[in-house]
């Protein structure tokens, strides 16, 4: 297995309506070791999403360079998979055919990548919804899918943007559950972004907590703690402890935004 | 009436929405068809001019017998293969304008001025050019169908789903692969909607084109029957129109229907 390194990111953006130049994320370096479950946490607005399209190979950097097993990263590859935020399913797809398309695209025949997804369609729990379309699903499903069409591509390294930001709370706990047994199962690297702490906390071996804009790593926090995690985890004294210190760190980053007057604007 | 027949009809009256409508509105066809046949019959109405249901019947019968089959096939065929092209060249034009916006800037003009003009002006030159067998009337409805396809499919390929577009590339799909599996399926609603307006469009060219200048079709009957006074041809032709068009739009809202959970842009 191969370890992601970021070396020195920074990302600058033009704003297109001013025309001002605006740094979203300055001199980030971090590590993800290979089989680690790494979440990224921060204010709204501190880059995260940019951050992980930037390892994703959708945007490119201003300056510095992620490496994938010491080789830079020059685009999207077939090493890397992506979780997103909105389900992003293809409506005229069946969940089948929607967990193929990584794999059709990456010039597989249909029949192989079938025989590939039907594994993925069991591991997250589909199994009798291969013919459905999306939206015949409810939106946990939906996020199911998409975590199955990433997965499938077998990638190095997974990447994950606040996958489960549209549910509702009750279907949010049961996927992360979830999604730690099919890391568990897996041992996939991966690099998990969300704005939760608690989500966080209950999922990742490491904590990377980002600061305000222009975004770069304030802390990183080890989380040791056995697995599997149950939601009772979540009222344990170990986890309470963990939730302090980064609460005060994301604490820190809103008195600075309020102590500088300007309200983090959403890219 | 019997009491059996009259509960029947109460119940009809009373279930649904559906049935009364249709109760309605064959009332009224009922009267008006009868009044059509009663009022020249009585001398109210002079049937050289109105004709009546049951002389159009009687001229259908006669047309039918003696070649109006023929019209209905040139028609049909004129209308069918403009349609075809127009529809076929219309999506790979659109596609093409909608996704490189250095061909729509160059092409801008044309389309903006023959989709505003009123395309009939055009039939003389058409004429001229193809002189008057079906080519002229293939033409003619091509022009008719081919804008508002074009229009709607550029629609359609810019509001492609970003979020779609996204994890495409994320799994590195080239420009012909997302072409293929995403631009293309997503524009389906949008080719619809062009159809709508170009098969209407279509519809009038094929007939303004037979009366203006051709040897067959049913626009050609009606043109002739008009010339020699012939009120009740006309109208066999106007009915088959009026019907021809009906199908149309029937299969187009199934068309509406079926693709309608395919559209994308605003979810």
């Amino acid at each position: 297995m191969i370890n992601l390194e970021a070396r020195r990111i920074s990302i600058e953006f033009q704003m297109r309506r001013t025309g001002d130049r605006l740094m979203a994320i300055q001199d980030m370096s971090f590590i993800v070791e290979p089989g680690k479950f790494v979440c990224i946490v921060g204010t709204s607005g501190c880059g995260k999403t940019t951050l992980l399209n930037v390892v994703a190979g959708l945007q490119k950097p201003s300056s510095g360079e992620i490496l994938l097993g010491g080789i830079p990263v020059k685009g999207p590859g077939r090493d890397r998979a992506m979780v997103f935020q909105s389900a992003a399913l293809f409506p005229w797809r069946t969940v089948i055919r929607n967990i193929t398309y990584g794999l059709e695209m990456q010039g597989y025949s249909l029949k192989v990548a079938k025989i590939a997804a039907r594994d993925m369609i069991e591991l997250v729990g589909l199994s009798g919804f291969e013919e459905s379309f999306p939206r015949e699903l409810s939106g946990g499903m939906q996020q199911r899918v998409n975590l199955a069409r990433a997965l499938v591509t077998k990638p190095d390294l997974l990447l994950m943007d606040e996958p489960f930001a549209n549910l509702d709370g009750q279907m949010r706990e049961l996927m992360q559950t979830e999604i730690e047994r099919i890391w568990l199962q897996t041992g996939q690297t991966t690099l998990f972004v969300t704005h939760l702490i608690d989500e966080a906390i209950f999922l990742a071996d490491e904590i990377i907590v980002m600061t305000n804009r222009p975004g770069k790593v304030k802390a990183d926090i080890a989380v040791h703690l056995p697995r599997p995690r149950l939601h009772s985890f979540k009222k344990s004294a170990e986890f309470f402890a963990i939730e302090e210190k980064l609460r005060d760190l994301i604490q820190e980053e809103f008195a600075q935004i309020i102590h500088q007057g300007s309200p983090p604007e959403i890219l | 009436m019997t009491k059996d027949s009259r509960q029947y009809l109460k119940r009809l009256w009373n279930d649904n929405q559906y049935s009364r409508k249709l109760l309605l509105s064959s009332m009224t066809l009922a009267i008006f068809l009868v009044l059509w046949e009663i009022l020249p019959a009585a001398g109210w109405l002079d049937p050289f001019f109105t004709s009546s249901p049951s002389r159009i019947l009687q001229a259908a019968d006669w047309l039918f017998a003696h070649g109006l089959w023929n019209d209905i096939w040139v028609s049909l065929s004129e209308f069918a293969l403009g349609m075809l092209l127009g529809t076929t060249l219309g999506i790979l034009v659109g596609i093409l304008l909608g996704w490189y916006r250095t061909l729509d800037a160059m092409f801008e003009p044309f389309v903006t001025m023959l989709n505003a003009m009123p395309r009939v002006a055009l039939l003389p030159l058409i004429i001229l050019w193809l002189g008057i067998g079906m080519e002229s009337k293939v033409a003619a409805v091509f022009l008719g169908a081919f804008f508002p396809i074009v229009i709607n499919v550029m629609k359609g390929v810019r509001t492609v789903d970003e979020n779609l577009l996204k994890c495409a590339r994320s799994f590195n799909a080239n420009d012909r692969q997302v072409l293929s599996t995403l631009v293309l399926p997503s524009s389906v609603p949008f080719i619809v909607a062009g159809l709508h307006i170009g098969v209407g469009r279509g519809l009038v060219a094929v007939v303004i084109g037979e009366m203006l200048a051709s040897q067959a079709g049913v626009g050609h009957m009606i043109n002739m029957a008009s010339a020699t006074f012939q009120t009740d041809k006309v109208f066999v032709g106007i009915f088959l129109l009026a019907g021809f068009g009906y199908i149309l739009t029937e299969i187009l809202k199934q068309l509406e229907k079926i693709f309608e959970p395919w559209r994308t842009a605003d979810k």
